[in-house]
């Protein structure tokens, strides 16, 4: 299995992945991780809003916007089910 | 992991911390934020509850009482959190009432935590600490009827049993399942020691251990809503997205400016008739005076905002509790991104358009501090509709009525336009300047949950406009009362053989000669710094003072209005008037607003230095340029 990194921002609508580590200062990433971006969480970009930013995405249930900066800098490995439409 | 027991040094374990001495309980209710935990405490204390800020910080603290069985309990709502790690101010002080470190706020005996049934898994990780902290705690898994019908299931005894707390499914919506509070304080759950709870460093670990007390208590998270997923293909559509955000916009403004402005006549019309139906009752003429022309004519200049208030309130209750305000935060965020803003700023600077009053009050929703303090300052520069009747009397005794643009615009309606456009263009500009100087704030990463759409209810719209009459009524009400008994006061001495003196020779009059020397500059006489003087309370004052002063003027009583201040004041100084209008913190109501949202007078007084100072400046360069040009 490839441990290939990509920003959440990379991701295309619909698709999902697993949260791996966020590229941020210590209390911008617990301010994240409280929202429930924490590693090992799986997140599915939802949507965007309608002027192309801020991105909706939907983690544990739950729907949460972000800017594409603090999006950016989240990296998640994409699951292998949504990219290629096979089940791993 | 470490494993140790659950005593926190802030409790005394293993026994209820009751005060023998005191009848009165006090129950926490924590939770994290969109919990539905408001609702919650509404639901239970209905009408008797408070509203206040903590001391010494800008959170707001609400308490409630219950009619508990034998027992009174204090019920108090703490700020929404998402850990007992304090990180933000919220979370500080939801952590010190809990512990009982704020000075005023009793410790608490029990706790209430409440957390949303749908999300339990996120949620989970705050159960722990709280459970820790070692005081009773019942759990409220709130939103169940929603849960059950999205085929949501777990194990509520096995959850019990994990936390050593008592559990219970609740919709404080529906108030199904709100007798096991009445049971729990009434102290009918037994206290099971408190288990072995770990005691975790960070969040990715309390969130790991949270997922598998999630598994071995059976949790089925339920379906998401189809409801929520398909409203937000039309709410969040490229194109009928920003469509339908501007028609709501547009219509909350054309409602809340237009009808409000039509309940706000009326409404002031029947104060004005209650203060003459009065009047044959008092037979002193002074105290009649008193009592009615100052005190009554004052507070009733701040009342008549009240249906404006409550139809702003309405709609901003009714947006955020159906879910939308939030869709509506995502939509306008890239453009007030642009103005160095973030999305929630927008829905109380589009209420500043009719006052500012409310307007600083909907900027709770506002998390960050700084962003928030920002808004609260720039609010009162958007023109809000005490403005309107001094700008209508102006322009029209100045400003010939000529068509700009064929009969589509006049040249009044022009000037007005660019009165309300100097207005918005001043609080972008110190928005710009205080974020980029003593507001700098460490850019936290703009972060937005979407709560799946709702109903609102009656009950929780009906609670928010009497809490918020009744804080607007309370708060503005004595500083509005204070001042206007001032002014009054000023118009009638120097008492000259038990007569008061003509205006023409009051106290109020010293004063406006007092200032004239300051205010030549800007192309005003004394009359209308006595104008401005009186208009310290509220904008719209200044019209009835110039009222009283033309109309006592032997020269000019014959005249209207508008002819009496054309004779009095050059086209360059009326104009210089309207822009000190535009600029000036002109309000007592809002100041006392601003005191206690900020819980400070610093920000009041920067306000009123920094908007009279801009308001001085650009009316001096005004009068000056006109002047020079039009001489």
């Amino acid at each position: 299995m490839s441990r290939i990194l990509v920003a959440l921002t990379d991701l295309g609508v619909g698709e999902a992945g697993t949260i791996d580590h966020i590229r941020l200062p210590s209390t911008d990433q617990q301010f994240l991780m409280r929202m429930g971006f924490v590693p090992g969480a799986r997140v599915r970009f939802s949507r965007r809003a309608p002027l192309g930013d801020p991105s909706v995405y939907s983690v544990d249930g739950t729907e949460i916007a972000l800017r594409a900066e603090a999006a950016n800098c989240i990296l998640v490995q994409r699951d292998c089910l949504s990219r290629s439409g096979e089940l791993p | 992991m470490t494993v140790t027991p659950a005593q926190s040094p802030m409790a005394a374990p293993g026994r209820v911390p009751d005060d023998p001495s005191s009848d009165i309980w006090t129950v926490a209710l924590i939770g994290p934020p969109n919990s539905g935990k408001s609702t919650l405490f509404n639901r239970l204390t209905r009408l008797r509850q408070k509203v206040g800020n903590y001391p010494g910080v800008t959170v707001e603290q609400r308490m409630g009482r219950l009619a508990g069985p034998g027992k009174e309990v204090r019920l108090i709502d703490l700020p929404g959190v998402h850990s007992l790690t304090p990180y933000s101010e919220d979370e500080r002080v939801a952590v010190d009432v809990l512990t009982g470190r704020i000075k005023g706020v009793p410790r608490s005996n029990a706790v209430l935590l409440v957390l949303d049934a749908n999300h339990l898994s996120r949620q989970l990780s705050l159960a722990t600490p709280v459970v820790a902290l070692g005081l009773p705690t019942l759990v409220l898994l709130n939103m169940a009827d929603v849960f059950v019908k999205r085929s949501g299931s777990l194990d509520v005894l096995k959850l019990a049993a994990e936390l050593g707390a008592p559990v219970a499914m609740v919709s404080a919506t529906r108030g199904s399942g709100l007798d096991a509070v009445e049971r729990f304080l009434r102290g009918d759950y037994d206290r099971r020691p408190a288990s072995l709870l770990p005691i975790l460093q960070d969040l990715p670990q309390w969130q790991r251990w949270a997922n598998e007390l999630s598994r071995r208590i059976d949790y089925q998270r339920p379906l998401p809503s189809v409801w929520t997923r398909r409203l937000d293909d039309t709410f969040l559509h490229k194109l009928w997205g920003p469509l339908i955000f501007m028609v709501v916009v547009g219509a909350v403004f054309q409602t809340v400016f237009g009808l409000g402005q039509l309940m706000s006549a009326a409404f002031q019309d029947l104060l004005t008739r209650v203060g003459q139906e009065a009047a044959p009752f008092i037979s002193n003429g002074l105290l009649r005076s008193l009592l009615l022309d100052g005190l009554w004519k004052g507070v009733s200049s701040v009342l008549v905002f009240l249906p404006q208030i409550l139809l702003l309130f309405f709609f901003v209750g009714v947006l955020e509790d159906s879910g939308y305000l939030a869709r509506a935060a995502l939509i306008a965020d890239r453009t007030m991104r642009s103005l160095g803003l973030n999305g929630k700023a927008f829905i109380p600077l589009l209420s500043a358009y009719a006052c500012a009053v409310p307007a600083i009050m909907a900027t709770r929703t506002i998390e960050n501090k700084r962003d928030r303090i920002a808004i609260i300052l720039i609010a009162p520069f958007m023109t809000c509709s005490a403005r309107l009747p001094i700008y209508t009397l102006l322009t029209a005794a100045f400003i010939p009525d000529r068509p700009v643009i064929g009969v589509l615009l006049g040249a009044r309606a022009c000037a007005m336009l660019l009165l309300y456009l100097l207005g918005f263009l001043a609080a972008i500009a110190t928005a710009k300047l205080l974020k980029s100087s003593i507001l700098k704030s460490a850019a936290v990463p703009f972060v937005l949950e979407l709560p799946e759409y709702r109903r609102p209810t009656w009950q929780s719209i009906g609670l928010r406009l009497i809490d918020r009459s009744r804080v607007f009524l309370r708060q503005a009400g004595t500083v509005i009362l204070a001042v206007s008994l001032l002014v009054w006061v000023l118009e009638h001495v120097p008492v000259h053989n038990g007569h008061s003196p003509g205006l023409e020779h009051s106290a109020l009059a010293y004063l406006g000669h007092g200032i004239e020397p300051l205010i030549r500059p800007l192309g005003f006489n004394w009359k209308i710094g006595v104008g401005l003087l009186t208009s310290v309370v509220a904008r719209e004052v200044i019209v009835g003072t110039l009222g009283t002063i033309y109309g006592g003027d032997p020269a000019t009583q014959a005249m209207t209005l508008q002819n009496a201040l054309r004779q009095d004041l050059t086209l360059a100084g009326a104009m210089a008037l309207l822009v000190f209008f535009a600029f000036a913190m002109q309000c007592t109501s809002t100041l006392a607003v601003v005191r206690r949202e900020t819980n400070s007078w610093r920000w009041p007084v920067i306000q009123f230095a920094y908007m009279t100072a801009i308001a001085y400046a650009s009316a001096w360069a005004v009068n000056a340029v006109l002047s020079r040009l039009l001489r």
